[in-house]
């Protein structure tokens, strides 16, 4: 078990003809991942590595039975794949690209508003349920199949902390990258919902950084909610105010988004902090230890 | 993407929002002439720099005569403001704004943002005018008002109609009032704004209401859609190392310190910040190269990371994942040869061919530290720079 994603999941490509989608593309079918058609306007009817390209996500669907699907095209376009996909009645749309106008992502809540489909990102690595499948751009040789869910707002410091784990014999669960934009599809919560129903999880690493509000409310639900232990790790403790750090949720504004608030909200609700990024993978076998669950998250 | 006052007020008048006459000046006589042109008893000089807070800093004059106005313009233009908001560097001030006075009756808040933690758009205002809005909520929470547009119908009269009626504005002047604040709404939406403010809004003796001051951020990732606002850039406002960077689509932000820091991702680049300051370092920057960082591109953040003269050493933390760490190593080293690096640097490598790319670096006649941990990486730099441990190659 894991959540999202898993060795079922029928993968759809948007933007399969790009540079970027069509080496992750590759990567993935290299990895496992099954990727069951692609889909770039204008270019139906045509093959890349095999996989047959068609003009609308609803013809995909429709001709191949794909659930999932992946957005690789440029900002200006993205809204409108999200939208595609999720008209199409995919369960799951994980939108790599970065720099979607936030209007456009206020327009794409209100439509994916009472349907079915969930949104992972826009501005995030994907998701990967290890040994099973990999959506996104993440390296997917770090990765080990486990029991610890990770989730996290950033990309790179993922990978950071998923080969902590792997390194020390922790392997994961499923990795979810949730996105850097301010307005994105699945919140904190929303993940660890899933983590705390799923059997195959046993404990869960949370990767935050400043800007909003998300980790505070995470926190609170943690708190009245998860019966798992969950550690968690908050980036941007010397950042200045005012200044977006490279992700365009993080920020701080008014005094507001600060890592030491989140920090001590955090704290305050029982949940372990890492103190800097490279005890990550530490904090989180201290919190197995105390619970006495090590044996059962460690693999090989 | 930040502009000025007068800048933003022109945008305004575009959509029927009154503001009070005006003209930006950049020198002395300039600003007399204006003053003199306006022939208002009462003129206002504002700098103009894009950062708030500058009533308070002393960068905002009322004037009542000529002499007055040429006074405050020597004091203010060409000298460094600094404001709560500009930091202890602050800005320097090339231009002014020289403003009719009007008779002011009473005092408004208005303005509109994305509230991410609902996804939408919200109006918000109140009758306290002139004050900062965030103390206010605090304070008084209940002189704040807000409404919610709907994205599938947009800000509608009713809504804009009990704004005004909540923020108590007089019967007279309601209808003006419907209409601005549909108005503010509509170049939010057109113009993809991240907020447009006008704090105070006035209703002057003449029952008129004017945009008394004005504020206009646009959001970033929206700009390829307004070739219009790009020409409100003021490149002069931004920190010259910032739009270098942004040429080469690398991400980048000066800050006080000395260590230099060049890291794939922003969520490993704010930690790698972290990083450096729990091991008692002060990061000059953060800077993301991205996730598909070139040799080019990685040639060009060295550039930018030495063009900071504070910088005594830098910290460069790739987690390659993807990118091929043999393919780095040889652009890092490519990058100091050309630049003729002579301050320490510190390199830690992870992800694909990691064994590959730190033996590029051992067989280099280069001085390039190679850590295999984030940590053991801050803890050399921060020792090299500070002066202790003295870790050689």
């Amino acid at each position: 078990m894991s959540i999202l994603v898993d060795k079922n999941t029928k993968v759809i490509v948007q933007g399969i003809t790009g540079t970027t989608g069509l080496f992750h593309t590759k990567q993935a079918m290299e990895y496992g991942t099954n990727i069951v058609s692609g889909v770039t306007p204008k270019k139906g009817g045509t093959k890349v590595e095999g996989i047959t390209v068609f003009n609308t996500v609803e013809e995909a669907v429709k001709e191949t039975g794909g659930n999932t699907s992946v957005i690789y095209v440029p900002p200006s376009f993205a809204a409108d794949a999200i939208m595609e996909a999720t008209d199409a009645g995919v369960e799951l749309v994980i939108c790599i690209t970065e720099g979607i106008p936030i209007n456009d992502m206020i327009k794409v809540k209100a439509f994916m508003k009472d349907k079915k489909t969930r949104l992972i990102g826009p501005n995030c690595p994907g998701v990967i349920t290890p040994g099973e499948c990999k959506i996104g751009i993440m390296p997917g040789y770090i990765h080990k199949k486990g029991h610890v869910g990770v989730v996290s707002r950033s990309g790179t410091l993922t990978y950071e902390a998923v080969h902590q784990l792997s390194t020390r014999g922790i392997g994961q669960s499923t990795a979810v990258g949730i996105g850097g934009d301010p307005i994105n599809g699945t919140s904190f919560i929303d993940v660890l919902e899933e983590f705390n129903e799923d059997a195959e999880t046993y404990a869960v690493m949370m990767i935050g950084e400043i800007g909003g509000t998300a980790e505070e409310e995470a926190a609170e639900w943690i708190k009245k909610n998860m019966i798992k232990p969950v550690v968690a790790f908050i980036g941007g403790k010397t950042a200045p105010p005012s200044k977006r750090m490279g992700h365009a949720g993080a920020v701080i504004s008014n005094g507001k988004g600060k890592a030491s608030s989140k920090i001590k909200t955090l704290e305050k609700n029982g949940i372990k902090v890492a103190p800097t990024p490279n005890v990550m993978g530490e904090t989180l076998i201290t919190a197995l230890k105390e619970k006495k669950i090590l044996e059962r998250c460690m693999v090989d | 993407m930040n502009i000025h006052e007068y800048q933003a007020k022109e945008i305004m008048k575009k959509y029927n929002i009154s503001v009070p006459k005006n003209k930006v000046v950049f020198t002395v006589e300039d600003a007399v002439q204006a003053a003199s042109d306006l022939g208002s008893s009462i003129i206002a000089v504002k700098a103009q720099i894009h950062a708030g807070g500058r009533g308070k800093a002393g960068g905002v004059k009322i004037t009542r005569s000529l002499e007055e106005t040429k006074i405050a313009v020597e004091k203010i233009l060409d000298t460094t403001l600094i404001t709560q908001q500009t930091g202890p560097q602050g800005k320097i001030v090339n231009k002014l704004l020289i403003e009719e006075g009007l008779k002011i009756k009473k005092e408004y808040y208005l303005s509109c943002i994305v509230d991410s933690t609902i996804s939408s758009i919200v109006i918000i205002g109140s009758g306290e005018g002139g004050m900062d809005i965030e103390e206010v909520a605090e304070k008084a929470p209940y002189k704040v008002f807000k409404e919610i547009v709907d994205p599938a119908v947009g800000l509608q009269q009713y809504q804009a109609r009990r704004l005004a009626f909540n923020i108590g504005m007089t019967e007279a002047c309601l209808d003006d009032t419907v209409e601005l604040i549909l108005n503010v709404y509509r170049l939010f939406v057109e113009k993809d704004c991240s907020i447009v403010e006008i704090n105070p809004l006035i209703i002057t003796e003449e029952q008129k209401v004017v945009a008394l001051d004005a504020k206009i951020s646009f959001d970033a990732n929206s700009l390829y859609r307004h070739q219009d606002i790009l020409e409100y850039r003021d490149l002069s406002e931004e920190d010259p190392r910032e739009i270098q960077a942004s040429k080469y689509d690398l991400s980048y932000i000066s800050l006080a310190g000395n260590i230099g820091c060049m890291v794939n991702g922003a969520g490993l680049a704010m930690a790698t910040m972290d990083m450096i300051d729990y091991f008692g370092g002060k990061p000059a920057n953060f800077l993301d190269v991205g996730g598909g960082a070139t040799s080019k591109k990685v040639k060009e953040a060295f550039k930018i990371l030495i063009a900071d003269k504070k910088v005594a050493g830098i910290f460069v933390n790739i987690f390659g994942g993807i990118m091929k760490c043999d393919v780095i190593a040889i652009g890092i080293l490519e990058a100091i040869k050309l630049l003729d690096l002579n301050i320490p640097l510190v390199v830690r490598l992870e992800g694909t061919n990691v064994e590959l790319g730190k033996k590029i670096f051992e067989s280099s006649s280069l001085d390039v530290i190679v850590a295999n941990s984030m940590e053991e990486g801050a803890r050399k730099i921060v020792a090299l720079v500070n002066g202790k441990g003295g870790v050689t190659k």
